[in-house]
């Protein structure tokens, strides 16, 4: 049973975000892949991630995961820098599949317009994308 | 089937140090000096490498034994689509090691490797006219390496023109990964455009990308479906009509050799993959050759150096030399070419001649007919046209009986001492298996693949571990996720 | 004209049955017939294999090249071959099987190339070396792609003293992706580490080349050339596999890629190919090499076993993204390298190095006693090949040597423009003191004819 906490933000190439605030007054937000997502890539063994400082841009990719026999971009949920990486992932992929909303993390970013995450879609909306109706 | 059991170990593994193979000549020099005072300032090695230590028994046996392990053209059928596993002849081996056209260095001065630069000069004129071009460069040493030449010169020719701005290379959904990947290594932008349900390439789709800023669309015909692209005339008009190159991927040239001429088609650039179509070894992955063909607009780009012949009144012999041209792309390999796979080809095509190439070509595409005729009903066409060389089988269609997909079919193949198709390409058709069987495979062994498709088939009925094959071969299925994950890609002290 | 074609009439006659079709003519129905040849094409009529063999034969007898005593260099080696490698090549298992996509069926090429790995990386001191590359010039083009994706930096630094054929194809491959290529200046034939950052001063720099030992056979400083290449740059080692019995490993001078051109352990000369490029890194650039790599793992049943891996770089998953289009590679010459490596053993490479070595310090002190001959860079240190400076025009001295059964070369005149009397000379184990000699009285005998 697939699951999407509703603590969060999804977008419809399967990509979470949750916002949390900063140290100095800024939001900075976290971004993952669902548990959609990893179960559709099947066993993840790679995760190329953005230098720390590197800035993204809502829509834009930002990195990939790769399964044995696939390769698939990561699109940034919302616009903002990289203060952190999980860097976990160069040596354990696998949590990506075992933990996607957890250990599975991937990017923390500093946002710069935090107004972005209200475009996007709720857990309800997120489910109801994934399961086509 | 027969094959040996893998538990071979590394040449590390049973290393010894001080035993050795190799002895060299003695020391017929002074040795008064050190090497370090021969060597006055330079970093020396401190610590040796950790080669193996064998003896020479053990290094031939450990290489013939791995040899065991591996499934071949001289051991079985290797229907393994778009890859032309055809026979190899052995006389081309031989003639690529003769010694005087073996031991030539490429320095040496034009006028003592005549003899090379005529297999060259000769090999280029058989290309061209069996694929209807101006000029050829022999230099990319692999069919991904002339596309990329290909591309390289695509994009000098539109600079030429004043038309930098043509930055955008098509392909077909169908293609081979090495399309996008060429056109994206030499600066372009890859558009890719779907297959209609013929399996030709959407010619209104195509139409749509055909403008000022379209540099090239490279084609596959036939295609990676084995199907003839229907629309070619349409294609080229459209292409040529907006100021586009249009590419040749000769991969499946064998399906035409002798019979039809990418230059007739329309195509302006064209790359053939010599191990393929005129069947040198392919020695576990290579080498091959690609040499890049051209159309008259476009010769003075080719790669150089380039063989030329001197025909001087009054001399019996004619002479070859090596010239370039201003506007060359340069080099995009040093020397020449894989030159001892130029020698095969030309062995190869000397040996058929046009009639003999012609005759392989059809001899392709009836064994391929033949043997969808044999499998269709358990392995229907992806796409039910006449296909050419090869065929693209819908894998779906499998799991009527059960659970068994196309990968498990290949696996099951492989314990029944067959090859296995190529699986999973072109990525248009799902399950897809692609099989190619070539023209040199006996009617009585397409028979036998077939039986075995349809026993596996059959036999799978209702099974529940059809994942479980192979069980027959040295190893069983990879963990290749944990390899994945956890790469050891070379052998240390705690491998 | 032989014929590798299995099919009887009768076998046609029911193929062609069961397909439902009439003729060979009506399989080819979809392709117009205004693209069908009439006849076939015009190249020449098909050979019986003697008269083929014949044809060939005398094709190489035309190559005079092939029976000289060969002192040319330039990248290119003339090694002996030992037998038992020969022997081994001819296997048809590894020579007709194609790249290992069932590792079930392929483990002869996996593990083959596994071993090659671990022995390319041990000899740069290396974690991690790939499957191979087309060729050294290739390798040294995809070298410096990678530096650039890797740093995104546009600007790679090549040593002035880099084979000039590598440079010409790092120049093809750069121009369309916007690569700027900067030559670093040379002080009597060597890389100047005290020019380096003066040269490179300010500009953003993805990498610096520099080639071991260098075009001319000079041994570069390698540590200290690549300490002054600016931060953050990598460090691109183009390595001579045949010195490292010798030579400090690459990776122990700094190196973050080593590639280059593993023809002289183990390849004939081929008239330039085909060859074997190879590419050895530091595992931070592992998802970025370009081509085939070979991971050790184990089956289903726990057994070990070897396997294609990392394929994601590649282009058969990555398409227009890959790290590299190169599809086919060199397997074959791997295999080639790998038996001989493993023939040669450590001993074997540091006395192949050590032989190499001493020969060549030995024939270029008789050749330089020769008056008007001199080394183009005396007192700098070399290995097994120099550049001999000659009273005269180089490439009348290489024909006349020529005639007296001696290949030298090449002339530096013909990529370095006022050099047009230098030439390269190079030793191997397999020239022994006789033809030393013999070399340094026949030049004698060139120049006095000369000067006469």
């Amino acid at each position: 049973m697939e699951e999407y906490p509703d603590d969060r933000r999804y977008t419809e190439e399967h990509e979470w975000i949750q916002s949390e605030n900063g140290q100095q007054g800024g939001v900075q937000a976290v971004v993952g892949i669902t548990d959609h997502a990893q179960c559709a890539l099947g066993d993840i063994v790679f995760v190329e991630l953005p230098a720390i400082g590197s800035d993204l841009h809502q829509g834009e990719a930002f990195g990939t995961v790769e399964s044995v026999k696939s390769v698939s971009d990561l699109y940034a949920p919302a616009s903002g820098r990289v203060v952190a990486i999980n860097a976990a992932l160069n040596e354990h992929p696998e949590y990506v599949n075992e933990d996607p909303y957890g250990r599975g993390w991937m990017v923390r970013i500093e946002l710069t317009a935090p107004a972005e995450l209200d475009r996007l879609l709720d857990a309800g909306a997120y489910e109801r994308l994934v399961s086509g109706s | 089937m027969s094959l040996p059991d893998a538990k071979e170990p590394l040449l590390h593994e049973i290393s010894v140090p001080g035993r050795r193979a190799y002895r060299l000549p003695p020391m017929d020099v002074p040795i008064a000096e050190a090497v370090s005072d021969l060597l006055p300032g330079v970093a020396l090695r401190q610590e040796a490498p950790q080669l193996p230590e064998c003896s020479e028994l053990q290094v031939v046996r450990h290489f013939t034994r791995l040899s065991r392990l591996n499934f071949a053209i001289d051991t079985g059928f290797y229907p393994l689509g778009s890859c032309t596993m055809k026979y190899n002849p052995k006389v081309d081996d031989e003639i690529a090691n003769l010694p005087g056209l073996r031991d030539v260095h490429p320095y040496a001065p034009a006028d003592c490797v005549q003899g090379a630069l005529a297999v060259l000069w000769q090999l280029e004129r058989a290309l061209c006219t069996l694929a209807g071009m101006d000029a050829f460069s022999l230099q990319p040493a692999a069919g991904a390496h002339g596309e990329l030449a290909g591309m390289f010169i695509c994009a000098a020719y539109h600079k030429s023109r004043g038309e930098p701005h043509r930055t955008r290379v098509v392909v077909p959904d169908s293609a081979h990964g090495t399309n996008p990947a060429s056109a994206a290594m030499a600066g372009f932008d890859v558009v890719e455009v779907p297959s209609d349900h013929r399996g030709n390439v959407d010619l209104h789709q195509l139409r749509s990308v055909c403008d000022e800023r379209l540099a090239a669309v490279m084609l596959t015909n036939p295609n990676t479906l084995g199907l003839w692209e229907e629309q070619m005339e349409e294609v080229s008009r459209a292409v040529h009509g907006c100021g586009g190159l249009l590419y040749y991927d000769g991969a499946n040239a064998n399906a035409i050799v002798g019979r039809v001429r990418p230059g007739d088609m329309g195509f302006d650039i064209c790359h053939l993959n010599l191990h393929k179509t005129f069947s040198t070894p392919h020695g576990m992955g290579g080498p091959g050759a690609g040499p890049v063909g051209v159309a008259r607009h476009l010769t003075p780009f080719l790669p150089s150096p380039r063989v030329q012949r001197v025909d001087s009144p009054g001399e019996a012999t004619a002479r070859y030399v090596l010239t370039s041209t201003p506007e060359s792309i340069g080099r995009v390999r040093a020397f020449y070419g894989n030159f001892a796979v130029l020698v095969r080809a030309l062995a190869y095509i000397r040996t058929h001649g046009g009639d003999g190439l012609a005759e392989v070509s059809g001899h392709a595409v009836l064994a391929a007919n033949y043997l969808l005729a044999l499998l269709r009903e358990d392995l229907p066409p992806a796409i039910d046209r006449q296909p050419m060389h090869e065929f693209v089988a819908d894998g779906t269609a499998l799991a009527r009986h059960g659970s068994l997909r196309a990968i498990d079919l290949c696996k099951a193949l492989l314990d029944r001492g067959f090859h296995a198709p190529t699986m999973y390409f072109p990525l248009i058709v799902k399950e897809a298996l692609m099989i190619e069987p070539t023209e040199t495979e006996p009617r009585e062994v397409l028979e036998a693949f077939a039986a075995a498709v349809r026993e596996i088939v059959v036999t799978s009925t209702g099974a529940d571990a059809p994942g479980s094959f192979p069980t027959e071969t040295p190893i069983r299925r990879m963990d290749e996720v944990n390899a994945a994950r956890h790469p050891v890609l070379r052998w240390n002290t705690t491998t | 004209m032989p014929s590798y074609l299995p099919h009887t009439p009768e076998d046609i006659a029911v193929m062609l049955r069961r397909i439902g079709v009439s003729s060979m003519d009506d399989l080819f129905k979809d392709v117009p017939a205004a693209l069908r040849h009439a006849s076939a094409p015009d190249v020449g009529a098909g050979l019986d294999e003697q008269t083929l063999v014949r044809e060939f034969t005398a094709l190489g007898d035309a190559n005079l090249a092939a029976g000289l005593c060969c002192f040319a260099g330039g990248g290119v080696y003339d090694r002996y071959l030992p037998a038992a490698q020969r022997a081994l090549l001819g296997r048809g298992e590894f020579l007709t099987a194609y790249t290992p996509y069932q590792p079930e069926v392929s483990q002869g090429t996996l593990q083959m190339t596994f071993e090659f790995q671990s022995m390319i990386a041990e000899l740069m001191a290396l974690p991690v070396a790939t499957a191979g590359l087309y060729d050294g010039s290739t390798a040294v083009a995809e070298a410096a792609l990678l530096s650039r994706a890797a740093t995104r930096r546009p600007v790679v630094a090549i040593s002035g003293a880099l084979h000039p054929e590598y440079g010409g194809v790092l120049a093809t491959y750069a121009l369309p992706r916007g690569v700027d290529i900067v030559s670093l200046p040379l002080t009597m034939g060597r890389t100047d580490p005290e020019q380096i950052r003066d040269t490179l001063d300010g500009r953003p720099v993805a990498c610096v080349i520099v080639q071991q030992p260098n075009f001319f056979g000079l041994v570069e400083d390698v540590e200290r050339i690549l300490a002054e290449r600016p931060d953050g740059s990598l460090g691109v080692v183009v390595a001579d596999p045949a010195t490292l019995g010798v030579l400090e490993a690459p990776g122990r001078l700094g190196a973050d890629l080593v590639v280059g051109e593993a023809q002289d352990v183990g390849l004939p000369l081929s008239f330039g190919g085909p060859y074997l490029g190879y590419m050895a890194a530091q595992p931070a650039l592992l998802h970025r090499l370009p081509g085939r790599i070979c991971g050790l793992g184990t089956d289903r049943g726990g057994q070990r076993g070897f396997v294609l891996t990392l394929q994601g770089r590649e282009q058969h998953i990555r398409r227009a993204r890959a790290t590299s289009n190169i599809c086919t590679n060199q397997a074959f010459c791997a295999l080639a390298v790998s038996i001989y490596l493993a023939l040669a053993g450590p001993q074997g490479l540091a006395e192949l190095g050590e032989i190499c070595l001493r020969r060549a310090h030995y024939l270029a002190s008789e050749l330089s006693r020769l008056p008007g001959v001199c080394l183009t860079f005396p007192d700098q240190p070399f290995f097994a090949e120099f550049s001999l400076h000659l009273p005269r025009s180089a490439r009348t001295v290489q024909e006349a040597l020529r005639s007296r059964g001696y290949l030298v070369g090449p002339v530096l005149g013909d990529f370095f423009p006022g050099m047009e009397r230098d030439i390269l000379v190079a030793v191997t184990e397999r020239r022994q003191r006789d033809e030393l000699d013999g070399l340094v009285a026949a030049l004698e005998e060139v120049l006095a004819l000369v000067s006469a």
